[in-house]
């Protein structure tokens, strides 16, 4: 280390200024916006109406929230996801598992097939949905297939982001794993529940996540499936602020957040690498 | 039972690409179809979709050209901002390095729609004018500029320091070693940032929409819009069907290629 270095790798570190203010100004301060709106009424000063209004719109007691239309689309919100994330994932592994698995020269083309549909546009490809479902009969103005449409949508728009990080991970297992425990005297079965399926955790816990969050608030789906007839949280949240009722929205929004951090606490951590590789490679 | 048990396996993996492509193919098809009700049925193939779509007099090829702008000027912002933000970021004390790691992190797995209300009530907060695309340029890029630092990093960890070192030790300015050292090192990382930031502005709707200047539209918006009236959306619809079918046409194309050149590739090292 000659003495002038010092100051050069200062010069090197200045780069991540201009990015720190566009994070601060961009995303930290918007954050505080919701918080602040979440906890203030219209004359600025603080408030908790905008929360208890969230709990009991009709009533005062607080046990009314449990019949209340918000506790119901939250309910309705959560059976959505977790069915969609549940069927991905019946979807995902058995076709990343058998890719990965398979004695093709060329898995990852196959593997592609799975992702470039990625590439149209997702309202598009939404609306190719659309028109199948309205040309087989299931989607019509009566309320049948609603919820059933709006799960279809959510599975068909996020597969690719569950097939990758499973097939990625699985493809990284160790084959003499699997030897070892058949020349131990392993089952087939056993094999995979011992040994390919705790390898493979990481993969489905980042699909997981990648899956979840999104189809409880992409509202987009749920309107253009059912004519607007099935309401999800992140609908509600858009709802109140075309209503101008901001801080209402600010709240359940407030809520959301704290949501989505326990969500990535609970699957393992920050996911953020994962979601730009399983993006990226959608690139190659 | 061997065979069975492998004829079972791919009959699940056609069945998987059957629902992932059948909507698209359908709609392909459509887009042949004169009528412009699917429901209607086959009225006889026709190309009027397509030359309603190339036609600039109507809104649908302006509007997808408009996308392809605004997608163009967000994914250069968002690679320049992204880039020398990961640099700074990488050389950074452990925490500054820690803190704006994990606020880059934010918008990647908050929900778009409370990124997109918090923005949204900044913009509102600060009385900017959205009339001026600013609101609409920074949203996106607040969407993208973290997978672009995200896909740069990688390149800046995997680099050889040694060769910036080279390069002052041999009299070069740090602004130079920069440069013709570090820059061409992760440039794949660079590139993979800017197709990503191109694809995230081209496939979104919420940030969007509660950015942008009233008048304008983007792909995702129009069609979104267009659900709502029934006037003279069968027509543009249609169009946008002979869109998606070119689309699908170029994504054919293009991994016919790729499986081209790979088997070229494996042969020659044969």
């Amino acid at each position: 280390m000659t003495k002038n270095k010092p100051k050069l790798h200062f010069s090197r570190k200045l780069l991540a200024i201009p990015y720190g203010l566009f994070l601060a100004f961009f995303v930290v301060v918007p954050l505080l916006i919701i918080i602040y709106y979440a906890f203030t009424d219209d004359a600025g000063k603080f408030s908790l109406d905008y929360v208890k209004y969230f709990f009991s719109e009709n009533g005062d007691s607080f046990w009314d929230f449990f019949t209340s239309s918000n506790f119901r689309t939250i309910m309705r919100s959560l059976f959505i996801s977790l069915a969609s994330t549940a069927i991905c994932l019946l979807i995902a592994y058995p076709v990343a598992y058998i890719i990965a698995k398979s004695k093709l020269k060329n898995k990852s083309m196959l593997l592609l097939l799975f992702i470039v549909p990625m590439w149209v546009n997702f309202v598009l490809r939404i609306n190719a949905l659309k028109e199948l479902l309205q040309f087989i009969g299931i989607y019509n103005r009566s309320n049948g297939w609603n919820i059933f449409n709006t799960i279809l949508g959510m599975v068909y728009d996020f597969l690719p982001f569950m097939i990758l990080p499973i097939y990625t991970t699985i493809i990284k297992i160790d084959n003499s794993y699997l030897e070892a425990a058949k020349d131990l005297g392993a089952t087939g079965a056993r094999a995979f529940t011992k040994i390919t399926l705790p390898l493979s955790k990481a993969g489905i816990m980042s699909g997981v996540s990648m899956v979840f969050l999104p189809s409880m608030t992409n509202y987009v789906v749920s309107n253009y499936l059912t004519y607007s007839n099935v309401k999800i949280v992140g609908k509600l949240i858009d709802d109140y602020f075309m209503g101008d009722l901001w801080h209402d929205g600010s709240f359940i929004a407030l809520v959301l957040l704290l949501f989505m951090f326990l969500v990535t606490w609970l699957t393992g951590g920050f996911k953020a690498d994962e979601i730009t590789e399983t993006r990226g490679t959608s690139l190659w | 039972m061997v065979k069975f048990k492998s004829l079972l396996k791919w009959a699940f993996i056609v069945l998987a690409l059957f629902f992932i492509y059948a909507p698209i193919l359908f709609l392909t098809v459509n887009s042949f179809n004169e009528s412009d009700m699917i429901q209607s049925g086959w009225k006889g193939f026709s190309m009027d979709h397509y030359r309603y779509f190339f036609d600039f007099d109507n809104e649908p090829i302006r509007v997808v050209l408009q996308t392809i702008a605004l997608a163009l000027i967000v994914a250069l912002l968002s690679t320049i901002l992204g880039t020398i933000g990961a640099i700074g970021i990488f050389y950074s004390k452990k925490k500054v390095n820690g803190t704006l790691s994990a606020l880059n992190r934010i918008p990647v797995i908050n929900a778009e729609v409370v990124t997109a209300i918090s923005f949204a009530l900044f913009i509102s907060f600060f009385g900017l004018d959205k009339n001026t695309y600013i609101p609409l340029i920074v949203g996106q890029m607040i969407m993208c500029t973290p997978f672009v630092l995200l896909s740069v990093m990688p390149k800046l960890r995997q680099m050889d320091n040694n060769l910036y070192e080279a390069a002052l030790d041999l009299g070069a300015t740090p602004s130079k070693a920069l440069f013709s050292v570090i820059i061409p090192q992760i440039l794949p990382g660079i590139i993979a940032g800017f197709l990503l930031a191109i694809t995230l502005s081209l496939d979104d709707y919420v940030i969007t929409a509660y950015t942008k200047p009233d008048s304008f539209k983007t792909i995702s918006t129009h069609i979104y819009g267009l659900s709502k009236n029934n006037l003279t959306g069968p027509t543009i619809k249609a169009a946008y069907w002979a869109f998606t079918a070119i689309i699908f046409f170029l994504i054919v194309i293009a991994v016919v290629c790729a499986n081209v050149v790979s088997y070229k590739k494996t042969r020659s090292k044969k």
